[in-house]
């Protein structure tokens, strides 16, 4: 059933993809012959190549992925036999008759989950006597152990989020899917704004911002220490033409930019090259003497002598010539993002780091303009507490917020409907508001505090008693 | 201005906010030579608002001030005129997430309302997606496509007065996304199907308050071979930061074993800065519950 123009939704080589079962989510790219674990098995992905996304593979011996055929077309136990409540079934560990071993002579002469799952039915001895409820829990949980799909999506920020707050919070400092969420609305992050992000979180709120600009407008990564992290970034599949919109500044240059002080003109090469030839030389040489044996050298020529150092000055002159390129590029990028900085009329500012969050969003504030929204996430409240007393002492700011989100998920069935058992404990705080033009006059507090003043101490306590108060 | 992309100066035209304080704004539609009341007085469109940067502090005459800031859908849910109940920023930025929103999407709405989602999933969707929304009653639906026009987003919606569970959306095969916030959305299911593209992965999502609806429509859903159906519900915490005083006791003076008197402490309080939550919060809002489609 071959559409036209369904090559958008058709698995390609090289394509990042997320592979999918039942609630568990793993991020690979499809690169040929690549052995592949998920979920304690292994298979390739190149049989997926030209199948629609969401399809969902069967994993069958060797490795290899099948296409399922059928959608699994009535339940194992449409046997109608069922008890109506468990006062006479004992817990033994007694009613599988299956061993461990047999189970596993059934997987390797091929048997498919389904069958699998039918063998265990039909060994149980308390099966039929499970009400009706009992029995679909029962096979619900078979099926989550035995079955051996894998469902292949198209990424997208709600996979990504949810699949690392599965596997690897610790990776995005806890933040919860839900709290992400509501960053990207409450910052306004939308197509043809000039966003500040600063972020630790192996690039997955990047990557979901930019995947809310849908490749319209820019995004400034400002990152510390040597180079941006982003693997996450990758994981969401963007087309080529999105990365042009991303810019990175490296924040060891912030106070400089913003002192206007930063120079990103090209500077004197000589200098910077005469050190970087030097360390050439150094390397060069040994390599030379390592070519070159005892015997060799005796019968080299004044020729051969004179072609070698010919040689050894074009590999020292493409050394240089490659330095000097990726220096440029590295300059040219770095001009490019403090351009966009400079203005200081950025639309947006969104921060989720490890870092203690304060001075960050100081710091940063500075760039955006008034009426704009900024969002700052922290594992921990004390920390927004304390951004939300500076920026009230400081002003410019209105709207300031400190809330977290509560997320509880249901498990609705007919007459089975209840919250489920495990929620989460917590993902995480927000700060939020929107910057206003500085006052000029004075930062000091507002005629309309949002705080309201502190309760005035009662007098109960015989003041006669107590020293006087300054 | 315009509620998909900022502009830097407000403008006759405009639809502006007006920040009073915390928990009040209000909408100012921009004109010229018009005047808006507020409890600190009187804002002149022309000299107070027409050429003014956004975010600027505007001086009312009773001598108080405001905010006038651009417009964004969250600024305009709190400050909208509700002609009906509205989903609020909280369950919105997840609605967003969880129906994978992004600029090109192609989404089905019912019912509008007063557009309070409407708005966040226009500006989610610009500048090359499109949202068709259906609302039932005459009135909101010629309300709120005023206020597209007003916002300058027009050209990104299409309104239809119909009745959703028995017309349906009135497009066929071509959206990325379905929403419903109707009173009974098992009856639209099968509408949001077919309205939906053929491919696989088309997200839906329908919002209850109660949870008789959250099982017919889920059971809809199973019934129309949806997949990946998940029931949840957000809830959202506010921390009001307050410094607090707590008083010290005095259990009189320290006597110490040789008799010597200690002075009680010279503070009679310690204060700190701590949270407090709001008296009352939103328990429930309703549940949402998502599903994605597959190929047909």
């Amino acid at each position: 059933m071959a559409d036209n123009g369904d090559e958008e939704y058709r698995i390609q080589q090289g394509d990042y993809v997320v592979l999918k079962r039942g609630d568990i989510f793993k991020a690979v790219q499809i690169v040929p012959k690549k052995k592949i674990i998920f979920e304690k098995q292994w298979f390739f992905l190149d049989n997926a190549v030209g199948n629609l996304y969401s399809t969902t593979f069967e994993i069958s011996s060797g490795g290899i992925l099948q296409p399922q055929k059928l959608k699994e077309t009535g339940n194992p136990s449409d046997l109608k036999e069922a008890g109506t409540d468990n006062r006479n079934i004992v817990d033994d560990g007694k009613s599988q008759k299956l061993t461990r071993d047999d189970i596993e002579t059934l997987k390797e002469q091929g048997l498919k989950g389904q069958e699998i799952i039918q063998q265990l039915i039909e060994n149980s001895s308390t099966f039929r006597d499970k009400t009706e409820y009992a029995q679909d829990k029962y096979i619900k949980k078979k099926k989550k152990k035995y079955e051996n799909t894998v469902t292949i999506l198209k990424p997208s920020c709600r996979i990504l989020a949810m699949m690392y707050h599965g596997r690897e919070p610790g990776k995005i400092c806890h933040l919860r899917y839900d709290t992400l969420a509501q960053m990207l609305t409450l910052a306004n992050i939308h197509a043809h704004s000039k966003v500040l992000v600063f972020e630790t979180c192996a690039g997955l709120v990047l990557g979901s911002i930019m995947e809310r600009m849908g490749g319209y407008g820019s995004v400034i990564q400002m990152y510390p220490g040597g180079g941006p992290v982003r693997a996450g970034v990758e994981s969401f599949g963007f087309p080529a033409h999105f990365h042009d919109t991303l810019h990175e500044f490296p924040i060891c240059h912030v106070n400089a930019l913003l002192a206007g002080e930063l120079d990103t003109t090209a500077k004197d090469p000589t200098a910077e090259e005469k050190l970087n030839l030097a360390a050439d030389e150094e390397q060069i040489q040994p390599e030379a003497e390592q070519q070159g044996s005892p015997e060799e050298q005796n019968m080299e020529t004044n020729a051969a002598q004179d072609q070698e150092k010919i040689e050894k000055e074009k590999r020292r002159e493409a050394k240089a010539q490659e330095r000097k390129v990726k220096l440029e590029e590295k300059r040219k990028k770095l001009a490019a993002a403090a351009a966009l900085l400079e203005g200081r009329n950025a639309d947006g500012l969104v921060i989720a780091s490890r870092f203690h969050p304060c001075p960050v969003l100081m710091t940063l504030l500075k760039f955006l303009a008034p009426s704009r929204p900024f969002v700052v996430y922290s594992q921990y409240k004390e920390t927004l507490i304390e951004c939300y007393t500076k920026l009230k002492e400081q002003g410019g700011t209105v709207n300031l917020r400190l809330s977290d989100t509560w997320l509880r998920h249901y498990q609705v069935l007919p007459n089975r409907t209840h919250p489920v058992l495990l929620m989460s404990g917590g993902g995480g705080y927000l700060l939020s508001g929107t910057t206003v033009a500085m006052d000029q006059s004075k930062p000091a507090a507002s005629q309309r505090s949002e705080e309201p003043a502190p309760k005035r101490q009662k007098a109960s306590v015989d003041s006669s008693r107590l020293p006087s108060l300054e | 201005m315009s509620f998909v992309e900022y502009s830097d100066c407000i403008q006759d035209g405009d639809v502006a906010i007006v920040y009073l304080s915390h928990n009040s704004v209000m909408p100012v539609k921009v004109q010229q030579g018009a005047q808006t009341q507020t409890r600190y007085g009187v804002i002149r469109h022309s000299t107070d608002l027409i050429g003014q940067p956004y975010g600027s502090k505007v001086t009312c005459s009773k001598g108080g001030w405001v905010y006038v800031l651009h417009p964004t859908p969250e600024l305009w849910t709190v400050a909208l005129p509700h002609r009906t109940q509205i989903l609020y920023t909280t369950d919105i930025a997840t609605i967003t997430m969880m129906l994978e929103l992004k600029p090109g999407s192609i989404v089905c709405e019912s019912g509008t309302g007063s557009g309070s989602l409407s708005h966040a999933i226009l500006r989610t969707i610009a500048p090359t997606g499109h949202l068709h929304t259906v609302e039932f009653h005459q009135q909101r639906a010629e309300k709120v496509q005023e206020e597209f026009a007003e916002h300058r987003v027009d050209h990104l919606v299409t309104v239809r007065n119909q009745d959703v569970c028995k017309d349906g959306f009135g497009v066929t095969g071509v959206a990325d996304a379905i929403f419903l916030d109707i009173p009974s959305p098992w009856e639209a299911v099968g509408h949001a199907k077919a309205a939906m593209k053929r491919q696989a992965g088309g997200r839906l999502c329908s919002f209850s308050p109660c949870i008789e609806q959250v099982q017919r429509t889920c059971q809809a859903l199973v019934d129309q071979g949806f997949e990946e159906i998940n029931t949840l519900e957000v809830l959202l915490r506010i921390h009001d930061v307050r410094t607090v005083s707590l008083p010290l006791p005095d259990f009189g003076p320290d006597c110490r074993s040789d008799g010597v008197e200690e002075t009680s402490p010279n503070y009679a309080a310690v204060s700190l800065k701590t949270t407090t939550p709001p008296r009352e919060i939103p328990g429930h809002t309703g549940y949402l519950t998502f599903a994605t489609k597959p190929r047909t």
